[in-house]
């Protein structure tokens, strides 16, 4: 190197970086590595790589790469949920794709009824349990860990196999839907906003302390304030999700759309399928946007 | 217990007809007696100590505080002084020694009981800890929820007469045009003058302040520990005040406890604080000369006593 004189503590400040450079690039490649082997491992596991027999147009049989031959049955199936619309008779086009509309539309009511006390029960439940799930403000390891696994567990079982079982112990219907989804919400709702409870300022909740508050008012005066606008967004995001997943659990009895779904599989009605997945999307889309605004408007972002 | 809350100063001096509230409200609202009728407690520390793992945060102390007393805590950064007092208040816990006020055991206090001591002796922090997203009412509120029960403190209702006590202890400090803003937008002074109006309306005993002028500029310092000199002489409170500045600790304190490695080095009055105590104190490595000025944040322009 030149003759540039480095104190003492500057080449020290070298070493150091150097030695800090080489830990932080070994780990980046270890880390590059390992999710290198894990993809390939789970991609072969999952048949990504495998080779499949087609029949090509001259009738002869060829091997090919799963991938490509199967995407031509892809275009197929969504070829048969297209409607046949035509513009000279729109109006009775669309009365046929949509034949069922009636039962639909009451399903429809049914299925945003289930999402909405489903997400009622979920927000009560999974704020409440979200304090005593949060590591700075639990008031015991214990509750800590009784009130986490908990929250585990709803979540974790889908809702779906919520609705299952629900349906064996209440009988088919919307009340084991919406027992079902307001479960997982719980759950999934309860560590959302545990994690939020874990971002807050905690100098507040001391001057309540000292000012001789109990850990409810700690919790009310205190984080409550804090969290609010994490809570609404996480709230109203849940909604979609739960209208989403109320429109699929009556599958398996448990109320609202799916048990359409579930009717157009089984006895190969396409385009009804299409017609349920036009109804659901443009839903969850109105949902989406209502429910932006709202959030917008919370966090003070909308036009007052 | 009751009798003790009855003999208790209040902080309010205009009546307010009788009719309108609760009867537990008018009693709230009785002029303060005079400082006379204040009983004599003593706060005393022996032998007290916290230690957290291997280090002694603080080792060993024994301080007896009368009522009434301006006690400056000063001593340099990691000393123990933010630890004392959270001992007092039993934010921390102590793991020797005791603390008691007049013949009551300060350490062996539970639940409502630890609740009411808090209440009693009110606390002020260097970050001020108010709810930054709560209007400043509400914070000051918040010294009223140790006489709370679980259903009022969860929809946060007050009574009437709680908000009356609110706004006169904003009012005495400046900040009634504020009370409806958020705690948040105020400047810091502001909000340290808040946090002194939370801590007026917990009626306390004794103020206990964590370096309430630390994070302040010379102005709003000198405001804030003219507000805690005055509730020490028109109220009769017992202060208890954590300083990183020598001026302000001669300048305000009856008496003045200085602090190093946990332990109390020097305990006096102000003029018996002299440089070679001031150097052992601090132990101003290798600096030749320790120069009181620079650590000041007092405004110079002082307000006459």
């Amino acid at each position: 190197m030149t003759s540039l004189s480095l104190s003492p503590a500057v080449q020290a400040f070298e070493a150091a970086y150097a030695v800090a450079r080489a830990r932080s690039r070994a780990t980046w490649a270890l880390t590059t590595l390992g999710l290198l082997v894990l993809f390939f491992a789970s991609s072969y596991l999952s048949d990504f790589f495998k080779i499949t027999q087609v029949t090509l147009s001259d009738g002869s049989r060829a091997e090919r790469w799963i991938i490509p031959a199967g995407l031509p049955r892809l275009g197929e199936y969504l070829e048969k949920t297209m409607p046949s619309l035509s513009w000279a008779n729109l109006g009775a086009d669309l009365g046929s794709w949509f034949w069922a509309w009636r039962t639909w539309a009451v399903l429809l009511v049914e299925t945003i009824l289930i999402a909405f006390m489903a997400t009622v029960f979920g927000v009560v439940g999974g704020f409440l349990l979200s304090f005593p799930a949060a590591r700075n403000l639990a008031p015991n390891k214990w509750i800590l860990w009784f009130t986490r696994r908990f929250l585990e567990i709803a979540r974790t079982v889908p809702d779906l196999v919520w609705a299952l079982i629900f349906v064996f112990s209440f009988g088919i219907g919307p009340l084991a839907g919406v027992m079902a989804i307001a479960l997982h919400c719980i759950g999934a709702l309860g560590k959302l906003y545990s994690e939020a409870n874990e971002n807050i300022d905690m100098r507040p909740l001391d001057g309540i302390k000292a000012a001789g508050g109990t850990w409810a008012q700690q919790i009310r005066f205190g984080a409550v304030p804090q969290v609010l606008p994490n809570i609404i967004s996480y709230t109203l995001l849940r909604f979609e999700i739960n209208v989403r997943s109320s429109s699929i659990i009556g599958y398996v009895g448990a109320g609202g759309l799916g048990q359409e779904f579930r009717t157009a599989v089984s006895l190969q009605e396409y385009t009804d399928l299409s017609a349920l997945f036009v109804i659901i999307f443009a839903t969850v889309m109105l949902i989406d946007y209502g429910s932006e605004k709202l959030r917008h408007r919370f966090i003070g972002l909308g036009v007052r | 217990m009751t009798q003790r809350q009855a003999s208790r100063p209040r902080y309010c001096s205009v009546k307010i007809p009788a009719d309108n509230f609760h009867p537990d409200d008018t009693a709230l609202l009785q002029a303060r007696p005079s400082i006379e009728f204040m009983e004599n407690y003593t706060l005393s520390l022996s032998g007290l100590g916290r230690s957290f793992g291997s280090t002694r945060a603080v080792d060993n102390v024994s301080l007896d505080i009368p009522s009434g007393q301006f006690v400056g805590v000063i001593g340099r950064s990691g000393a123990g002084k933010s630890t004392l007092l959270r001992l007092i208040n039993r934010l921390i816990e102590p793991t020797t020694g005791k603390i008691s006020f007049g013949d009551r055991d300060i350490t062996a206090l539970k639940g409502r009981d630890l609740r009411n001591w808090r209440r009693d002796c009110a606390m002020i922090f260097q970050q001020f800890n108010l709810v930054d997203r709560l209007d400043v009412l509400t914070n000051v509120l918040v010294g009223r929820l140790a006489d709370h029960g679980f259903v009022s403190s969860m929809a946060m209702r007050f009574t009437d007469a709680e908000r009356t006590i609110a706004i006169r202890a904003l009012d005495r400090l400046d900040l009634a045009p504020f009370a409806l803003q958020r705690a948040g937008t105020l400047s810091g002074g502001q909000q340290q003058r808040v946090a002194i109006a939370r801590a007026l309306v917990q009626n306390p005993r004794i103020m206990l302040a964590d370096e309430p002028i630390a994070s302040l500029d010379p102005g709003n310092a000198t405001r804030v520990m003219e507000a805690l000199r005055s509730i020490n002489r028109e109220d009769g409170l017992t202060v208890l005040v954590n300083l990183h500045t020598l001026d302000t600790a001669r300048e305000y304190c009856h008496r003045i406890v200085a602090m190093r490695d946990g332990r109390v080095m020097f305990d006096g009055s102000a003029l018996q604080l002299t440089d070679d105590v001031v150097r052992d104190i601090y132990g101003s490595d290798g600096l030749a000369e320790f120069n009181e000025a620079v650590t000041s944040t007092a405004a110079r322009v002082r307000v006459p006593a």
